[in-house]
């Protein structure tokens, strides 16, 4: 199993809903497989490999993409808001391998789950999705084995009142990663050690990423 | 190895090192708590130096921040160079052309010599000789002089276009930099290894001193020769190879011994390697334009967020992308190494020699600006 699918696996267990459908996707199709294989062999064979193939051109992410191709077939489809859940990107387009969107009291568990898979955070970041009146809040992931995944984590708060638990304790680096992302956003870090202006002035108290900022 | 002295309260006292200091290279202010000679706590202050370049990316077209992001770490600035232009044509998705693609490596390795080169000079320096430097400001000077011909700049290059590099290269700056690598190769045996590399005092200076365990630089997200000299096999030309990085053989140099001594030998074999990869870019490198046809003026990518990252001198710098469809970046995240490189100072300084502690953050190899940003 590779990386990508591991790691997926394990970030599953942050949406029980996503991963007993798909436990339920791939028992049908072991089923279909089942019956398809009684009746005729060699379609069967000829369709697996035709699947691969296609996984590999793709990025060469996911070799045997069986449980991972229902979540890939989502995404181009994905006009309205998306839901939470773990998507596999393509690499040579977007730059990452995993996409996780969760709810902001679940960012410290995704954190415990990136730290026991031996992740570390590259940085922390928000948007401010000012006409929609929320801000993103993304977390970047990324392992030193010898074959790439790169994870993020991403999670929406309301704008008018911007908090989001600290996760600077499961990795220390955070600590100053929150502490810019609340220098430029105003997003209040819960349990956060020190939460003192970091890169602005020790008296700021603006934030000038805020699309509505004016100096 | 430093024990930490047992203090007693009333004996402690607070030492501001910087914001102007020669040893912070830059305006960082580290507030030290000191117990006598130890180090008892050390907070880094940050922000002298910030500049906002993010809210700049926003202000205007993706075109307009391209000189912005030289202004960064303007010791390896064509790798921020080429860090922000993978992710606006991954966004825009503009192929480049292989020749394009190959100066680009060139350059980036010459820029990453001379970076590694000033490296040595001021970490030399720091620790009180002063003769290397103008070992390797010689030589330095000779890739500022090739760049100049190419790019037009010396320091703040801004020659990467989407789609390409600014111009092609000529036969004389191919038969200069084959002449640069010969004198290179010829004076680091004798002018750095055995003059300074060897040297007892040196050793004494930075051997066991500056312990960075390799879970340190996992919870701190610390990359580059500091992760590397730590015995974390991590370069992002090997891991998650981008432009033409793997079509060259060459080698990542690890150390396990997590030591000061480690992190200068790390990049010391660096060096040597990015020779290399110049030396087989020159030898494949292919006819051919260097900038792609029918890229936009104006840039509208699809909205959407994307990533790009680069091994830079000190580390992996990666960009973060949002894009709403719109003429410039909706929010451009810029991953700076030395940022997370820096923020482990604090629990490693912990209990050092105030002088140990300059030498070790002289192996960290900061350039403020890019912390700041």
């Amino acid at each position: 199993m590779s990386i990508v699918e591991e790691t997926r696996k394990a970030l599953l267990q942050l949406f029980p809903e996503q991963a007993a459908a798909e436990a339920e996707a791939e028992a049908a199709a072991d089923a279909e497989a089942a019956a398809g294989a009684e009746a005729d062999t060699d379609a069967t064979a000829e369709d697996t490999a035709s699947t691969e193939e296609a996984g590999e051109a793709a990025g060469g992410e996911e070799t045997a993409a069986e449980p991972a191709a229902p979540a890939k077939e989502e995404e181009p489809a994905e006009e309205g808001p998306r839901e939470n859940g773990v998507l596999v990107t393509d690499h040579a387009a977007r730059g990452t391998h995993l996409d996780v969107l969760c709810d902001p009291e679940q960012v410290v568990e995704a954190a415990g789950i990136m730290d026991e898979a031996g992740f570390f955070l590259e940085a922390i970041t928000g948007v401010d999705w000012i006409k929609e009146d929320r801000m993103e809040v993304i977390y970047d992931y990324n392992q030193t084995g010898p074959d790439p995944c790169r994870v993020v984590v991403r999670t929406f708060i309301p704008r008018a009142n911007p908090e989001i638990p600290t996760i600077s304790e499961i990795h220390p680096g955070a600590n100053w990663h929150e502490r810019e992302t609340h220098d430029f956003f105003g997003i209040k870090f819960q349990g956060h050690p020190y939460l003192e202006p970091l890169l602005l002035p020790e008296d700021a108290d603006f934030h000038p990423l805020l699309k509505d900022f004016t100096p | 190895m430093t024990v930490p002295i047992q203090c007693r309260p009333d004996e402690v006292f607070v030492l501001n090192l910087g914001p102007q200091h020669p040893a912070t290279h830059g305006v960082l202010r580290v507030k030290l708590t000191m117990d006598g000679e130890y180090i008892v706590k050390a907070e880094p202050v940050l922000g002298y130096i910030h500049r906002m370049h993010e809210k700049m990316a926003e202000a205007g077209s993706f075109a307009q921040f391209m000189p912005n992001t030289a202004r960064m770490d303007y010791l390896h600035a064509l790798a921020y160079n080429h860090g922000y232009v993978l992710a606006v044509e991954r966004a825009a998705g503009i192929e480049v052309p292989e020749r394009a693609e190959y100066i680009r490596v060139i350059t980036v390795e010459l820029n990453r010599l001379s970076s590694h080169l000033l490296w040595w000079a001021a970490f030399l320096l720091d620790l009180g000789g002063f003769t290397p430097l103008l070992y390797a400001f010689d030589d330095r000077e000779r890739i500022l002089d090739l760049l100049e011909r190419i790019t037009g700049s010396r320091l703040t290059y801004c020659y990467f276009r989407f789609g390409g590099v600014y111009n092609d290269i000529d036969d004389e700056f191919i038969a200069g930099t084959r002449d640069f690598i010969k004198r290179l190769r010829s004076r680091l045996p004798r002018m750095y290894h055995d003059l300074v590399t060897h040297n007892i005092i040196l050793i004494k200076r930075l051997k066991d001193i500056g312990f960075i365990t390799p879970e340190q630089c996992r919870k701190y997200g610390a990359t580059g020769p500091v992760a590397r000299g730590s015995g974390i096999n991590y370069d992002v030309r090997k891991n998650e190879p981008y432009s033409v990085y793997p079509e060259f053989d060459f080698d990542v140099p690890v150390y396990t011994e997590c030591d000061s001594m480690a992190r200068y030998m790390v990049r010391m074999d660096e060096i040597e390697q990015s020779l290399r990869i110049i030396e087989q870019a020159l030898d494949k490198l292919p006819d051919g334009p260097v900038k792609a046809k029918k890229v936009p003026k104006i840039l509208k990518p699809a909205a959407g967020d994307y990533y790009a990252a680069v091994e830079a001198a000190r580390g992996a710098f990666g960009c973060r992308l949002v894009c709403d469809g719109g003429k410039s970046a909706y929010r451009l995240k810029l991953r700076s190494p030395t940022f997370s490189n820096l923020s482990l100072f604090g629990e490693v300084a912990e209990g050092m020699l105030l002088a140990d502690a300059l030498a070790f953050m002289g192996s960290l190899d900061l350039v403020i600006p890019e912390i700041d940003r």
